[in-house]
């Protein structure tokens, strides 16, 4: 029987141990003391810095970096922390080559800008390793305010809503907090379990119980909620999810490209996990990528990501893309799903019809393309499931499928506030949920303490 | 090919490039590596009196401080002379001069403010057929506390009294190595004129304590919890002594005076500046100790490229030739009136030209035009301070452009004067006003 690489169909322990770790490790190895030095002396220290104008959590990025450089990394990760506490992950996770770093004047100027996600991890993680604490609750205000979801614009309200001294009650329907950083984003991104460490860093400050495994909808609701709080957040993330709307997408080895990842964050031991001999991603963005590049460093040995619009569209940036092309992975454009190929009940392979604008609009070309695949991964966006919110007293406006909310985070529903995935208008960041759990929660606080 | 052969007071040298009296000229093997690298002559490390050598610490013996990058951008030590034994240098000194005829080899000398003292090693030296002496009246630290050093080249007449010794008791070339340590650098030449030396060399370090350990509290470089003030070189002086050398060559009674131009030289550029100040050669010193000898040859070729690229034959046709530039501030052209003017092609729009002249200076950058990031002069309130090109981290970003006589100068709302004027006949000048009453 063909072993590890070319075992056939969906098998688990292709690779040799080793070749796990290596695969999973750091993708962008921390910075050491030296290297910070260095990379902090590049900045320019920038008037009205751009950088900080494209951060959704505005940190005062030359500043930061300015204490970097003079030998103040716990200065710096407070800085960091005063505008956005989950600096940590986000320094890990930012897609800064769309967001800070696209607009430093030296990536204008010579294509290499100040590595300032680097250098924002390097100031927090010497400042979470001394478990350095730098705010404290205010007094007791004796305002109870419910969070609901642990993710990262939970996180960050609760910690906002903390330090004014409210008490806060998150949520959370998993065993897990940390939402998308412990289920969703890549393995390599958020090694050695940072996600946990971080819920830990975060709750520290006190004022916040997080109760796992209390899902809004099914354990209580939120008319319960808004009757036994002072105020409700809502940053429950996204939980459904697209559906391909191909031929045989029931059948055996389609898979959801979120679930799996959130399997493998789970995993214990990588070799266990199982994964196609050739798999396939239906979808362009960030998770598409993750799906795909990790596939690949579990041992795939043909991976292609199918997308139905041209490498500029696609949400992935383009970080992303090379990264996964340079695990080799194939990335193919204007080809969307028709049908999946089934044999026994399994997939065998997908078939694929090739793409074009007519006019405006999108639409097929009639020719097809077939692929061979044992397995597919549908990662073509995710909704936002409204049945939790069922219920309520009155029903939440909604727009487009998610929360509507205005500037400050309020829902149509008074008491109610929201942020992250869930709402309306947002890009589906965990930098984005961060500010806007930040930005709800001064909203609350002046709610609370107006009235 | 431009000739950068090198004649200073008599000693012959391939090219103005020697390394100064320091720890890389302490022995033969280190003076036999900088000849072999390239360098045009050396000054020996100071030998002093025979007897029992001075003893150095045992501990560290410099400090420093550091631009971006950890580039060394200042040094400071609290070396002492040679603390070698007298016969061992003047044999090595002999044996290197005969093995090296073509370069130059100089002997720095620190004795005791006394004439048997200097009577006694001139005749030693000058059987080595070295070249020539330089006489260490410069440093700051350790040596002037025993009454030598800075102690003598602070002091005018003993720098006259100590030089006519030295022209009364050896036929070497004299050259008088001032300090820095003092408010005017010209009373010291002119003392070291007097006393008839051959050429003065400058500078030598300042006094200087480069940091503070913040743990121990003590200064740096530390010897035991405790530190001294040391001498302070590198590029961080270059300005200082490019000063004092054109002090010297402008001055009416040193005019003329030859001057071997030391501090903080790192490049063929600063050097071409010692040159073009009115200095005869250069010497160098903690650039070599910062990247090793090897850098003499950036420096040789570097020098001998401008020199083409400008026609300059040799180096006589660039000595001097910035002094008559340098004048009194009340001599500057009040009627010259430039404007920063910033490229938008190379702007890389960081700011900091706005931010330090609304800060700091005369608001007349925009930050923002029509809601977008730009940065533009606004001529109207821009006095031409030159603060915005110091700043922008785009080398010629941003330039200084004269406006032309009968321009409209859009600030004062006056067109710019085609006629020289300067502050000794303005009407605002109390002594001018007198003179033309
Ligand atoms: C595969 C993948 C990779 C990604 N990679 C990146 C990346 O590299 N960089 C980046 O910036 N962003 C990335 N994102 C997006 C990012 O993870 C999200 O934008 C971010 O996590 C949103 O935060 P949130 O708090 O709104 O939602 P979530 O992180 O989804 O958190 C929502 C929380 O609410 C809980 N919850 C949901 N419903 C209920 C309920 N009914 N009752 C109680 N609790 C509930 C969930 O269990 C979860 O803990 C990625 C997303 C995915 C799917
Ligand atoms: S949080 Fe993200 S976008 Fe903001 S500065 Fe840090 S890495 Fe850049």
């Amino acid at each position: 029987m063909a072993e590890g690489l070319f075992k056939e169909g969906i098998a688990a322990a292709r690779l040799s141990p080793e070749k796990y770790a290596d695969n999973f490790s750091d993708l962008h190895p921390p910075l050491d003391h030296h290297e910070a030095l260095v990379e902090s002396d590049r900045c320019y220290f920038c008037y009205d810095a751009p950088c900080m104008q494209a951060c959704p959590t505005s940190i005062d990025i030359p500043l930061f970096i300015r204490q970097i450089s003079t030998g103040n990394p716990i200065g710096s990760a407070k800085t960091i922390f005063d505008q956005n506490i989950l600096g940590g992950m986000c320094a890990r996770v930012c897609p800064t080559e769309t967001l800070c770093e696209e607009v430093c004047v030296r990536e204008v100027a010579e294509g290499k800008p100040v590595q300032i996600g680097r250098l924002q991890r390097y100031a927090t993680d010497v400042a979470m390793a001394q478990n350095k604490q730098f705010y404290e609750r205010a007094n007791n205000t004796g305002k109870k305010v419910a969070v609901v979801g642990a993710g990262p614009a939970g996180l960050a309200a609760a910690h906002r809503l903390a330090r004014y001294g409210h008490e806060v009650t998150v949520l959370e329907a998993r065993e897990k907090s940390g939402g998308l950083n412990e289920y969703g984003i890549a393995a390599y991104k958020s090694t050695d379990n940072f996600a946990q460490a971080e819920v830990d860093y975060v709750t520290a400050i006190g004022g916040i119980s997080i109760v796992n495994g209390k899902a809004l909808g099914r354990d209580y609701a939120l008319s319960d909620l808004t009757a036994s709080y002072d105020a409700v957040f809502l940053g429950l993330g996204l939980t459904g999810v697209n559906a391909l709307r191909a031929e045989g997408e029931e059948s055996d080895g389609v898979e959801n490209a979120v679930e799996f990842i959130a399997e493998l964050r789970q995993a214990r031991d990588l070799s266990a996990l199982e994964v196609g001999r050739r798999v396939v991603v239906i979808g362009g963005g960030m998770t598409a990528i993750d799906a795909a590049v990790q596939s690949k460093l579990l041992g795939a040995e043909e991976v292609t990501i199918c997308y139905r619009r041209g490498k500029e569209h696609m949400n992935a940036s383009e970080f992303e893309q090379d990264l996964a092309t340079s695990k080799g992975v194939t990335i193919r454009h204007w080809m969307q799903p028709k049908m999946v190929v089934a044999e026994n009940g399994r997939v065998a392979g997908i078939e694929l019809e090739y793409t074009a604008m007519a006019g405006e609009k999108l639409a097929g070309t009639g020719k097809t393309l077939r692929l061979e695949a044992d397995q597919v991964f549908k990662a073509i966006g995710q909704s936002f499931d409204p049945a939790s919110l069922n219920g309520s007293g009155a029903s939440i406006a909604m727009e487009a499928g998610r929360i509507k909310v205005d500037a400050e985070g309020r829902t149509s529903l008074p008491k109610v506030w929201a942020g992250g995935d869930c709402i309306f208008g947002g890009d589906d960041l965990t930098v984005s949920g961060v500010a806007q759990g930040r930005d709800a929660a001064e909203s609350i606080h002046l709610a609370l303490m107006g009235g | 090919m431009a000739d950068i052969r090198n004649n200073f007071v008599g000693i012959k040298s391939p090219n103005p490039f020697w390394l100064a009296s320091a720890p890389p000229t302490d022995k033969a093997y280190n003076v036999i590596r900088a000849f072999k690298a390239g360098w045009g002559g050396v000054v020996w490390k100071t030998l002093g009196e025979e007897g029992p050598p001075v003893v150095n610490v045992n501990g560290p013996r410099y400090g420093a401080i550091w631009g971006a990058d950890r580039r060394l951008l200042g040094l400071n030590n609290i070396e002492l002379i040679t603390d070698r034994d007298l016969f061992v240098n003047l044999r090595e000194i002999k044996q290197v001069k005969k093995d090296w005829p073509d370069r130059a080899v100089v002997v720095s000398l620190m004795v005791p403010c006394e004439e048997h003292s200097w009577k006694a090693i001139l005749p030693l030296v000058e059987e080595t057929e070295a070249d020539g002496i330089e006489l260490n009246f410069g440093c700051p630290h350790g040596m002037s506390e025993r009454g030598m050093g800075s102690a003598v080249g602070q002091v005018p007449e003993y720098i006259e009294m100590v030089a006519r010794w030295c022209k009364q008791y050896t036929r070497m070339p004299v050259i008088v190595k001032l300090t820095p340590n003092i408010t005017d650098i010209r009373y010291p030449a002119r003392a070291a004129m007097r006393g008839g030396a051959d050429a003065v060399s400058l500078i030598n370090t300042i006094t200087s304590i480069t940091s503070v350990n913040l743990d121990s509290f003590s200064p740096e470089p530390s010897i035991d919890g405790k530190g001294s003030h040391g001498g302070y070189c590198g590029p961080a002086v270059k300005p200082i002594a490019l000063n004092m050398v054109a002090q010297i060559a402008r001055d009416r009674e040193t005019h003329g005076l030859p001057i071997s131009g030391i501090g903080g030289v790192t490049t063929w550029r600063d050097a071409a500046e010692f040159l073009a100040l009115g200095a005869g050669n250069v010497q160098v010193c903690t650039a070599a100790m910062t990247y090793g000898f090897k850098i003499v040859q950036e420096m040789i070729e570097g020098l001998k490229n401008w020199m083409d690229e400008k026609g300059h034959a040799n180096l006589d046709s660039i000595i001097g030739r910035a002094t008559p530039n340098v004048t009194e501030w009340q001599h500057l052209n009040l009627n010259y009136v430039a404007k920063a003017h910033i490229d938008q092609d190379a702007c890389i729009k960081c700011g900091r030209c706005h931010i330090a002249c609304e800060d700091t200076s005369h608001q007349a950058i925009t930050s923002m035009v029509d809601g977008k990031r730009h940065f533009e002069v606004i001529e109207e309130e821009c006095v031409g301070c030159n603060l915005c090109v110091n700043v922008c981290p785009v080398e010629n970003c941003i330039t200084m452009d004269p406006l032309a006589p009968g321009e409209l100068d859009r600030r004062t709302g006056k067109t710019v004067s085609p006629i020289y004027a300067n502050w000794t006949e303005h009407p605002n000048n109390p002594m001018a006003k007198v003179a033309a009453e």
